[in-house]
């Protein structure tokens, strides 16, 4: 029998040896340490359309990744399916993987959130700069307190008060 | 330098410069510029690809066998290929001249299933839209959900090949990326029958869709023949692998070359040397290489590589079901199917059948759950690789010192090899499409058309959000931007 997908999904995307794109596998890393219960973490170069199937049976979905240009040191949003393919290339938005889901599947994606922390290098071979570095840790200490949250939550059999509270 | 007619205009100078930046859904930087005269007619056309050459230093001063896993890391579109190429090319450093069966078959399912999932990826995704609405047709529909809301069944079934494909590469590699599966010298793992046995099932059904996706593509070509049959044509010489029998095959086989109408320049040349057979010329304009045939010279050897090529330049294709849309491929409209530029896509489809058909072969084959996973012999301090990827012939190149370290590395893309055809494909268009004419979303999205046929890829690992605007900007000659246009 397969098992049910765990309730909370983190889809985190980036290259590890492109500077700060090296931001998305960084969070990765520490949640897959953190092992938060009830949640899945999966890293990959970039957002592709099979990237929907794994969105099937998820209560909630974070997608991580690094921004340029966004703002410091990272936006925190919520996602809705969008027809946002005109300017990737081999890659997908969060907003275009979610409506991948609603074409695939014929039904509402689950709720999703963007956690989009600025890089401001993205050179082959270089490591994290020194200000991606100091976004990690904002963020990392975000996204740490809010899937903390979630968990206790879920441990005393309560869901989210406000969708903004995740 | 060596120059074309329409890639250097004779007064630049007087001309209005028409850019278009990046291409949408190519990957990376890429950029086409269109040089006007006062009447609007096209004087000079150049597709500017911002390759990233750095590759070589990534790789060097490494250990040899960190390299299989760190070249995954310069393309997020094919890490596999890099993978596999990267493999080969060490399997020589380790003396390893053969694989033992179960390695071989291992490696060959890995690349199978990266050639279907990227295939799938490219005509589904990134081509179908041009194709079922045409290539003028209102850009916000032009784009897969405009297909999902049209074509439900063609972007599920897209979707699905897909997820498929890495499914194959996940249960090979080891995981989803940075996967482990190939090593100089062979595998560290082969299949689990319970992994053989979840790959099977659904294997007759991907066979099904692929073989529905080549029919899709001859009937558009049967409903706008003329378009197909022209649209960014050329005659080219071809550079691929072949096997020993002459039948296509690509994870390994010997170098062909032929001239557009199929003579032999060379066949089953062994790879080990491949320089005495290509080299690169530089090209002032341009930061990537230009690849030709070394026996022929930089202005009359240039060479096009990838599925066409294949498909097309193959004594036969060693799957049925493939060969036989093959013969009929080639058979198409006198031949002509086989020689157009949209042509690629139909090569493509029919890759992808001969993909799915290997899958399913080798997951018939018990050697995938075999054991001995490694060979070795007497090591040595070069080693080359080439591989067919989806895009085309990859060649690794290593030298590798006493310490084990890479001394020198040089790698052949298969977007570098098809530089020169790409550009000659847009300046086609630009003669037909853009001469003369006012410029508009819809023509400029014809030169677009030209180039994904290729699929290029352009060495684009990072996706950083809000880092691939599309803008077409309109330059003096003096290049003061007179104005500018920006999809969505």
């Amino acid at each position: 029998m397969t098992a049910a997908p765990a309730p909370v999904l983190v889809l985190a995307v980036g290259n590890p040896s492109r500077g700060d794109d090296a931001l998305g596998p960084a969070l990765a890393e520490r949640l897959e340490a953190a092992a938060f219960p009830g949640v899945e973490v999966v890293a990959d170069f970039q957002l592709q359309v099979e990237h929907a199937l794994d969105l099937v049976g998820r209560e909630r979905v974070i997608f991580i990744d690094a921004g340029t240009g966004t703002r410091p040191p990272f936006e925190w949003r919520e996602v809705r399916p969008a027809a946002d393919f005109l300017h990737t290339s081999h890659a997908l938005s969060p907003e275009a993987v979610l409506a991948t889901y609603v074409r695939v599947r014929g039904e509402p994606p689950p709720e999703s959130w963007v956690l989009c922390v600025r890089g401001e290098s993205f050179e082959l071979g270089e490591p994290l700069s020194t200000g991606a570095a100091a976004h990690l840790e904002a963020a990392w200490s975000e996204l740490g307190r809010r899937l903390a949250k979630r968990s206790i939550r879920a441990e005393h059999g309560l869901r989210a008060a406000a969708t903004s509270d995740m | 330098m060596n120059t074309l007619p329409l890639e250097t205009a004779a007064h630049p100078e007087q001309l209005r410069r028409v850019v278009i930046e990046p291409l949408s859904r190519v990957e990376g930087h890429g950029k086409v510029t269109l040089l006007l005269d006062e009447d609007g007619h096209v004087q000079q056309a150049r597709l500017h690809i911002v390759e990233f050459r750095a590759f070589e230093k990534f790789i060097q001063g490494r250990p040899y066998w960190e390299v299989p896993v760190m070249v995954q890391r310069l393309c997020g579109i094919c890490p596999v290929s890099h993978h596999l190429a990267a493999c080969k090319a060490l399997d020589q450093v380790v003396g390893a001249t053969t694989l033992t069966p179960t390695a071989e078959k291992i490696r060959r399912l890995m690349h199978y299933g990266q050639i279907l999932q990227s295939h799938a990826l490219h005509f589904f995704h990134l081509s179908s839209p041009d194709l079922l609405f045409g290539f003028g047709s209102d850009v916000a529909r032009r784009n897969i959900v405009g297909v999902a809301a049209a074509y439900p069944d063609v972007a599920r079934q897209g979707v699905l090949l897909r997820r498929y494909g890495q499914e194959v590469i996940r249960h090979t590699a080891g995981k989803r990326i940075h996967g482990t599966g190939a090593v100089p010298g062979g595998v560290n793992k082969s299949l689990t029958a319970a992994e053989r046995d979840e790959l099977k099932k659904d294997v007759y059904q991907m066979i099904a869709w692929s073989r529905d996706a080549v029919r899709l593509v001859r009937r558009l070509f049967e409903q706008d023949l003329d378009t197909y049959r022209n649209f960014g044509t050329f005659e080219a010489r071809t550079l691929s692998l072949v096997r020993a029998d002459g039948a296509m095959d690509l994870y390994h086989g010997g170098l062909r070359a032929q001239d557009a109408d199929g003579t032999t320049i060379f066949d089953h040349v062994n790879y080990d040397h491949y320089w005495e057979q290509i080299s690169e010329e530089v090209k002032a304009w341009s930061y990537m290489k230009f690849p030709y045939l070394k026996s022929l010279g930089s202005e009359d050897g240039w060479y096009r590589v990838g599925p066409l090529t294949r498909v097309t330049r193959s004594d036969f294709i060693p799957t049925p079901l493939a060969d036989r849309e093959r013969r009929e491929f080639l058979a198409f409209d006198d031949g002509l199917a086989a020689r157009s530029t949209l042509g690629f896509h139909w090569a493509r489809m029919i890759e992808m059948l001969h993909s799915a058909e290997a899958i399913k072969d080798l997951l018939h084959d018990e050697d995938l759950l075999g054991s001995d996973l490694m060979a070795g012999g007497e090591r040595q301090a070069r080693g080359v690789g080439v591989i067919e990827a989806p895009r085309g012939t990859l060649i690794h190149h290593y030298r590798v010192d006493e310490n084990d370290q890479v001394a020198r590395a040089n790698l052949i893309v298969s977007t570098t090899h098809n530089n020169h055809a790409m550009n000659i494909a847009i300046r086609e268009v630009a003669k037909k499409y853009l001469d003369g004419h006012k410029l508009t979303e819809g023509l400029l999205n014809h030169i677009e058309v030209a180039v994904r046929a290729f699929d290029p890829c352009l060495s684009c690992a990072t996706h950083a959000m809000g880092k691939m605007p599309l803008s077409v900007q309109l330059l003096d000659a003096a290049g003061e931007q007179v104005d500018q246009l920006v999809r969505g």
